[in-house]
Formats: structure tokens, C-alpha cells, sequence
């Protein structure tokens, strides 16, 4: 994936809102509030909660001895014929993926949906190597194709109409442009179907790396899944160290879910469980298998008590469909791999905070995110965390405007007094724009106010002094 | 409390009710009065620094929280016709003083006898009527705070309220527990987004036809108000619930 542009986010927003075709794309967004209410109605909130409790209750203890869970997952890899890697970082991921496909000869590399592997910018680096990577996932073969990022974690190609997505076919597949979608979706198959058939290598996410049996779990809704876990010699899983479940039963709890908060789903249409390569008598399978386990930053989150909670996160991508920010600007703002909430968390936390400023602020705090994750994950409470960071340090902090402004807002909140006096000030400050109670029309940096909305003028009369008057004109009647 | 001797409380009116809505502060002395309930005003408040709190300046949030513990110890329960700040007092001040033992559990203490308007009418006096009427039938929406509802669990109380009030009709606009927008610092941080979230919630407001949008808060009255202001009539007028309940929707 290009380089991040989470520093961009305000022109990106920007041009977020003033893109019809953007703001068209995002009303899709309903589809996914609907079908999660109607599973929310289906599952009950008794059997929803339990599903909660028992996901966080899980999620906590894994996390609390992630290096037992991470060393045993390696253990029941291995044991089932696998090789496991772990790598510190995006480089050392990509270079032992690109190891892997140099020992293979590889040429064709087919690729289901990872968001760790748009992380490590896997695609990019076998391209530069020689190596075809084609994506499977529609989503993302539209979006490969068109050179863009992800727009949605879930539905990386929701911004593009199907006249996009037929113009697109037109022009980098030299195909007759198609109408419907049925049709468009027919000409991908046919696409990829050649290159499924002559692949040698393929690559996956994993949704949840099972530790007690080694198993990776793969859930798609297109099947492309299993073409690339079993169709070619080779298979590579990549996945955050912090997917790891303890036992196969806990994909009773974490399966609903993802489904249940991604698209409102009892289950997927496939869900791919993968035990290390092809076994002696088994008859499909690929002959070799790597599962890749990713650090990259993931380390540092855990060991921070306040920021370990985003690790809990299950990629269902709820909390964009319910943020009213993401619901505006959609994914592409927020200039990495992951947008919406659960991005405005991670981005910084992975990237470091001077490359991702905007991103903590760019929140209402409101908690719609928080209020529909499967997980109860409190990202506002992380953004927070972000936004003293970022205040606390000179150089990532706000600009000095906003720093003056804070000073000020202290000095007024200071005591009963200062807080007349500035009342006062701004009073006598007002006069110039004050009309009949309210101000239309204010300098930068609150221009951006009175660009749409008028503000109230300070009142002439604040209640502190009208309580006083009352307090003198009625003397006994109210204490203090 | 509604035995022996009329209750009292104290009124934790707000900066922003203070300074820019001086009448919502004396509605919500007059519903209270009308009640029965008797009202402080400690005078020592100033903001609850929540402005200070969000944009991540502990600091100066946490000075702002221990002068409010000065102001309002010992006041009894305290009412703010706010519930984003009765949510800054229930919600963060505890975890923001945490640093003192002592200032945590005034912190807590405070917390435990803090309460929004509506709340403490419906669930603390268990009262839904105040004596409220409008000069003629009203179709009235209501648009949840986010403080309120998801910090503080509000919902039932203000729509229970605005029924009660004769003439009042209460429409539900689609999108009405969605943000407004404002988050504080976010209006003016990011304008652009804040106004486009929030030319959204007025558009479902505007659908339902109400004359009046009822909000607990002052920040989205500064907010919605101000947007519907610059439309002018026949956009619906926004006003804050105790103003509703006093009876001054018709001034």
C-alpha cells in the first residue's frame, strides 16, 4: 500500500466532503447499521451481552499472556507440518514472504483480504521482485486495480459505483463494459479464475489463529478464501500477534461476533479452518504453509495499559458505519490502512503520533463506536489518552494558538471573579459583531463557525448577575 | 425528599448556560421552584472543565475540577442543565483526580450527588409533569445529547418530560440519538466536517415538521440552534428543555 497520509487529513476530508461520488458511496453505509440491528434483534441483548462479556473476558486473558498463547499457536503449527515466523516489523515480514516465494520459484502470488498484509505493503514488495500479486477479494481486486487504498475495513471498493467499477475494467482489462453488477462480478471471476488455476502461492489474512490446534480461520463471503488457502503449493497466513484465541471453541463466541457487528450475518457464506499444510492422505492442500505473526508496533500497544484495549479489536468494521465523522469523510482520510475509530486509535499508536496529528481530534467524542463494538472497546477513552500525549509534547501539541487559547480559558475558569472580568471582556470584545443577541460573523481561527452557523452573543446580563439581582431584590429567600 | 421539609439543591449552572444562556439557568430555577425544591447557587463555580479535559490538558482540567469540589462541597445535590457536564463530574472527574486519594473520593463524593435536569426530575423526584404548557398545539423533537445518553443513560427522562407539557406533540426525527457535531473544540478544530454531520441532523429534524428541536444541551443549542438560526423561518427553533418546561417556549 502507498506510503500513509494520515498527515493529510484535513485536505483529505476536505475533498471528502465536496466529492459528490464520496458522498454518494457513503449512504451505502446503511446496509451495514440495518443488517447489524436486525442481528442485534435476531441474537436478543441478553445473548448479545453474554457473547460480549465472555469475548472481552477471552480477549483480556489472552492478551495477558500473549507470549504463552503466541509460543503455543507456534508449537501447533509446527507440530501440524507448518513453519511460523515472527516478524518485528513490516521489513522483516516482507522479506521473509519474499524468501519464501524465491525458494517456490514463485511467479503468481493470489491473495484473499488481510488488512496486516496492506500493513506490511506485502503486494508491493513481491511486485518489485517480479512477482504477480493479484487480490481475490472483489473489493480489493477493484481497488488494486485503481491504485487506491481501502475505503472501508470490510468493503474496501464501497466508494466506487459500478460505472466506476465497469470504466475500470474497461480500461485496465481491455473487457466490454458491463452495466450490472452480476456482470462485473462475472468478469473478475473470469480474471481471477485464470489465475487461481495457475497460482503458486497463496496468500491470506487470518481473522483468528487458533492456539490449542495450530488452525487458522479465513472467513469470506465470496470463497475466495480457499482458492488461495488450497489451490496453490504454497500458503502463506499473515496475521497481527494479537489474533491469537486459546481454544477452538472460543470461535463459538468470536465468529458471531465478527459476522453478527461486520455485515449482520449469522455466519459467512464460507468460513476456512486451515491445520498447517496437506497431511499424508489428505488429497487438497497446499504443500507447504507459513503463518507469518506480525509485530510492527502491536508489542508497544500491549505493554501500555491505557492503549492495550485496541488490541481487542476483531477488524468488524461497526464502528465506521456508526462514527458521524467516518460517515461523512469516509475511509480514505484517514490515510492508512485503518480508518474510522478503531484507525483514529491505531494509526498513531502503530505510526507514531507526529505522523497521524489530526487523527485523535478528528472526533466528536460521542461514543456511538464504543456503543457498537462487539468488543465494548472504549476508543474514546484511548483518543483522550492520544490528545494529552499530543498536548503534553511541545512539538506534536497543538498549535500555539490553541495553547494561548487554553492559557486564557484558565485564567478565566480561575475563580469566580476572573470569570466576571472575562465575561466582561468578551462583552466588550463582541461589540463590533454583535447583532440582536447573536454574532454572524467572527475572525479565523472561529471563522469556520460563522461560516454556517451563528453563535450567541455573550449575554449582557450573565446568570451569576441575575441571581444576585434576584438574591437583592428578594433578600432571605435563598441561602447563599 | 419529597417528605418533611422541601428539598434543596444546589444549581451547577454551566460556563456556557452562564455567559450565553442566561435563561435556560433561570428556567431551570424556576421549573425547580415551581416544584417545591428549593435552589442554591454557589457562587464560587465557574466551568467544569471539560473544554480543558478534551483537548487533552489534564493540568489545567484538573485545577478546573478541584475549584469545582471547593464550590460545591457540601451543597448537597447538585443540578446542571447539562448533561455533558454532569457527565465531565460523574464520569471523568474520579479517573482525573485519581492522582490524590483524598481529591478522588471528593471526586466520587461529588459524583455520587450530581445529577442533569431531567434525570433528577424524573428519577430522583419521580416527577414527568412539571405544570408546563405551550401557547398552542406544538409538534416537538427531541435530539439526545450523546453526554447524556451514553454517559449518563438519558432517554426515557427528557421525552417523558416534553409529553407531559399540555399542547406539546413529541415526533421522533430520524437520527435523533446521532451527534450533532459539535464536540466541543471539534466545531471550530474541523468546521467543515462538523457542519456536514450537522446539516444531517437537521435535515431529519427538519423532516418531522416540528416547530421546536429540544435539546438538554447547551452545546448543542449553540450548535443546532445556531444553524437553524442562520436558515431563518420556518426552521424549527431550538431551545433547551428547562426553557420548555418553564414555559418560556412561547417568549
Amino acid at each position: 500500500m502507498a506510503e500513509p497520509s494520515a498527515h493529510r487529513f484535513r485536505e483529505a476530508a476536505r475533498a471528502a466532503l465536496d466529492s459528490p461520488g464520496i458522498q454518494q458511496a457513503l449512504l451505502r453505509l446503511d446496509h451495514f447499521r440495518h443488517g447489524r440491528s436486525r442481528a442485534l434483534e435476531e441474537v436478543g441483548p441478553e445473548a448479545w451481552q453474554a457473547l460480549q462479556a465472555r469475548g472481552r473476558e477471552v480477549r483480556r486473558h489472552t492478551l495477558e499472556h500473549l507470549d504463552h498463547y503466541l509460543d503455543l499457536l507456534a508449537r501447533s503449527v509446527e507440530r501440524a507440518g507448518g513453519h511460523v515466523f515472527f516478524a518485528r516489523d513490516a521489513r522483516e515480514a516482507n522479506e521473509y514472504v519474499a524468501g519464501v516465494a524465491r525458494a517456490h520459484g514463485v511467479r503468481t502470488v493470489i491473495k484473499g483480504k488481510s488488512m496486516v498484509a496492506e500493513e506490511m505493503g506485502v503486494a508491493g514488495a513481491l511486485e518489485a521482485m517480479g512477482v504477480e500479486a493479484v487480490e481475490t477479494d472483489l473489493g480489493e481486486f477493484i481497488i488494486q486495480l485503481a491504485g487506491e487504498a481501502p475505503f472501508h475495513i470490510i468493503a474496501p471498493a464501497l466508494h466506487k459505483s459500478k460505472e466506476e467499477v465497469a470504466r475500470l475494467f474497461a480500461e485496465r482489462l481491455g473487457l466490454e463494459p458491463q452495466s450490472e453488477i452480476g456482470a462485473l462480478a462475472g468478469q473478475a471471476r473470469e480474471v481471477l479464475r485464470e489465475r487461481f488455476l495457475r497460482a503458486d502461492m497463496g496468500m491470506t489474512g487470518a481473522n483468528f489463529a487458533v492456539a490449542e490446534t495450530g488452525t487458522v480461520v479465513v472467513v469470506t463471503n465470496e470463497g475466495n478464501g480457499r482458492m488461495c488457502t488450497s489451490l496453490p503449493r504454497v500458503h502463506v497466513a499473515t496475521m497481527g500477534m494479537e489474533r491469537v484465541l486459546p481454544r477452538l471453541e472460543d470461535l463459538a463466541t468470536f465468529l458471531p461476533l465478527l459476522t453478527r457487528s461486520a455485515t449482520g450475518q449469522r455466519i459467512t457464506s464460507y468460513v476456512t479452518m486451515v491445520t498447517g499444510p496437506r497431511r499424508g492422505d489428505e488429497e487438497d492442500g497446499p504443500e507447504e504453509f507459513h503463518l507469518v505473526v506480525l509485530d510492527n508496533g502491536r508489542s508497544r500497544i500491549l505493554a501500555d495499559p491505557e492503549l492495550r484495549e485496541a488490541l481487542y479489536c476483531i477488524r468488524c468494521g461497526a464502528c465506521l458505519a456508526a462514527c458521524p465523522v467516518y460517515s461523512h469523510i469516509g475511509g480514505h482520510a484517514y490515510g492508512w490502512v485503518y480508518p474510522g475509530p478503531i484507525g483514529a486509535v491505531v494509526t498513531p499508536a502503530l505510526l507514531g503520533l507526529a505522523r497521524a496529528r489530526d487523527l485523535p481530534f478528528a472526533s466528536t467524542l460521542c461514543g456511538a463506536c464504543r456503543e457498537v463494538c462487539p468488543l465494548g472497546i472504549d476508543i474514546p477513552r484511548m483518543l483522550l489518552k492520544h490528545r494529552r500525549e499530543l498536548a503534553e509534547d511541545r512539538q506534536g501539541g497543538g498549535s500555539a494558538g490553541e495553547r494561548a487559547a487554553m492559557a486564557l480559558w484558565r485564567r478565566a475558569a480561575g475563580g469566580p471573579r476572573a470569570f466576571r472580568l472575562a465575561g466582561l471582556a468578551a462583552r466588550i470584545a463582541q461589540w463590533p459583531v454583535a447583532r440582536r443577541g447573536l454574532i454572524r460573523w467572527l475572525p479565523p481561527p472561529l471563522s469556520g463557525w460563522t461560516a454556517t452557523r451563528d453563535l450567541p452573543a455573550v449575554a449582557w446580563r450573565p446568570f451569576r448577575a441575575r441571581w444576585r439581582r434576584r438574591r437583592a431584590d428578594r433578600p432571605g429567600q435563598d441561602r447563599r | 425528599m419529597r417528605h418533611g421539609r422541601p428539598p434543596r439543591v444546589a444549581l451547577f449552572v454551566t460556563c456556557l448556560v452562564d455567559q450565553l444562556f442566561p435563561r435556560v439557568g433561570e428556567s431551570a430555577v424556576a421549573v425547580l421552584s415551581r416544584l417545591g425544591v428549593a435552589v442554591d447557587f454557589p457562587e464560587a463555580q465557574t466551568c467544569c472543565g471539560q473544554v480543558a479535559f478534551t483537548a487533552g490538558y489534564a493540568a489545567h482540567a484538573r485545577e478546573a475540577a478541584v475549584r469545582l469540589l471547593d464550590a460545591l462541597e457540601g451543597a448537597g445535590a447538585v443540578v446542571a442543565p447539562s448533561g455533558s457536564c454532569a457527565g465531565m463530574v460523574r464520569r471523568h472527574l474520579p479517573s482525573l483526580l485519581s492522582g490524590s486519594a483524598a481529591l478522588e473520593s471528593r471526586a466520587r463524593e461529588l459524583a455520587s450527588r450530581t445529577y442533569e435536569l431531567s434525570e433528577f426530575l424524573v428519577r430522583v423526584m419521580g416527577i414527568e409533569d412539571v405544570g408546563a404548557s405551550l401557547p398552542r398545539p406544538t409538534m416537538v423533537t427531541y435530539h439526545d445529547g450523546c453526554h447524556a445518553l451514553r454517559e449518563l443513560g438519558v432517554a426515557r427522562e427528557p421525552r417523558a418530560l416534553i409529553r407531559a407539557v399540555r399542547g406539546a406533540e413529541l415526533v421522533e426525527s430520524p437520527g435523533c440519538d446521532v451527534c450533532c457535531g459539535f464536540g466541543g473544540l471539534f466545531s471550530v478544530k474541523y468546521p467543515e466536517i462538523s457542519s456536514a454531520i450537522l446539516r444531517e441532523k437537521v435535515r431529519g429534524v427538519r423532516d418531522t415538521g416540528a416547530s421546536l428541536l429540544v435539546t438538554t444541551e447547551p452545546g448543542c443549542l449553540m450548535q443546532i440552534g445556531g444553524f437553524l438560526s442562520r436558515q431563518g423561518p420556518p426552521a424549527p427553533r431550538a431551545l433547551h428543555l428547562a426553557e420548555l418546561l418553564a414555559g418560556s417556549a412561547g417568549a
